[in-house]
């Protein structure tokens, strides 16, 4: 049908294009040159630690994960990447996150998923006390 | 040559065997410079020769925190990787995989042959399509107030709260339900699939719930029907985004790599 090489996107919602290629959009390709591929380890000159390449997945998909796992998607949990078996990475994850909390302050950006999802918990737990 | 010089470094896309297939002359890689092959051992190397002020560890660890930066490398990677998978089945290496010089390569090849042979043969005659399905969280409509509401406002807007709450947890199980239910018809016409975290809003550019994100290695005569599964499965409330042809990247990894470098999350590739 068609070659590899020349991606393109179908989406349901009306395009508002004519329908035919497009360029993939930076996130997929992120998400593919980052986290897939061959990974060749050994003897390669510039060896980016793992943890540099952790630093940046976090980055992409940091907010995503609490919103995901109140939606009951939690089958990351058994990546390797982010189980935490390294005490090192948990440590990294935090510091990514309060960093990530600092630069959403900084940059006043509108309030993650994330932060939504705490305050909808938070909500949540004051009905129930007064409901008593 | 540059590559063996001490401030050089060669930059690996991607790897094939030997066809015979020639890349375009012109085409440009990461820091702008021309892709080369490296014939050897029966497969055929992608490079380019990359500045290592540039793309050594150190300035990569800063740069790569650099969104734009980032993305502008991605994709001339992606660049390269889609320009090869055009000719021939390709095996798609990492991001910012360097090497000291053409040798090293050639080391390489030799090296790994057959996990590369194995790879290759495994994603012939197949393409990757990424979908994702969107569930839009539109809030459900609000609880009856009841009588309460005349007496006791208070309660009863906390009560209406709560039903609310309520709804949305419903809602995303729901969701993540019709998630499960799409990856389960899709595989069904795979070869393989990987099932990935979803993508934030901020990445995925849209602010319904990404429920699904997943890639499937489609045998090349099975593309259509591929598409026409993912277009039945569009409905009311849930829409399917179909995404590819892509060059085999979830389906690329070596067997045997070390288990903490798997890029997968997914169950089943």
């Amino acid at each position: 049908m068609t070659e590899p090489g020349s991606v393109m996107r179908q989406s349901g919602l009306p395009a508002g294009r004519p329908s035919g290629h497009e360029p993939a959009n930076l996130g997929d390709i992120l998400e593919r040159v980052l986290d897939r591929g061959i990974v060749i380890a050994g003897d390669i000159r510039v060896n980016l630690l793992d943890i540099e390449l952790l630093t940046i997945k976090l980055r992409l998909i940091i907010a995503s994960v609490d919103t995901a796992r109140e939606m009951g998607i939690d089958w990351w949990e058994h990546d390797p990447w982010l189980k935490g078996q390294d005490r090192e990475l948990r440590e990294e994850n935090r510091r990514l996150r309060r960093r990530l909390a600092a630069a959403e302050e900084g940059a006043a950006l509108p309030r993650g998923p994330t932060a939504e999802v705490e305050s909808v918990d938070e909500r949540t737990a004051e009905v129930d006390e007064r409901d008593e | 040559m540059t590559s063996v010089m001490n401030n050089a470094g060669t930059y690996l896309y991607a790897v094939t065997r030997d066809e015979g297939s020639t890349l375009p002359e012109d085409l440009k890689g990461v820091a702008g410079e021309r892709v080369r092959a490296i014939t050897h051992a029966g497969l055929v190397a992608y490079v380019s020769t990359v500045p290592l002020d540039r793309f050594g560890e150190e300035p990569l660890r800063r740069s790569m925190e650099d969104l734009d930066w980032l993305g502008e490398t991605a994709r001339a990677h992606h660049r390269v990787v889609e320009a090869v998978a055009r000719t021939t089945p390709t095996a798609p290496v990492r991001l910012v995989t360097v090497y000291s010089g053409e040798d090293q390569i050639r080391d390489l090849l030799d090296r790994r042959h057959d996990d590369f042979a194995e790879t290759l043969g495994r994603i012939a005659d197949r393409q990757e399509w990424g979908v994702k399905a969107y569930v839009d969280p539109a809030a459900p409509p609000p609880a009856e107030a009841g009588e309460e509401s005349a007496t006791r406002p208070g309660l009863a807007y906390l009560k209406k709260r709560q039903a609310s709450l309520r709804s949305r947890e419903e809602s995303w199980r729901q969701a993540a339900a019709r998630g499960e239910h799409i990856h389960d018809a899709l595989k069904s016409v795979a070869v393989a699939s990987q099932r990935h975290r979803p993508q934030d809003p901020q990445l995925s550019g849209r602010a319904e719930w990404m429920v699904l994100n997943g890639a499937y290695l489609v045998d090349l005569d099975r593309g259509a029907e591929f598409a026409r599964v993912v277009d039945g499965l569009r409905g009311e409330g849930i829409d399917v985004e179909l995404t590819g042809p892509w060059a085999p990247y979830s389906f690329a990894a070596f067997a045997e790599a070390p288990e903490r470098l798997e890029g997968g999350t997914g169950d089943d590739a």
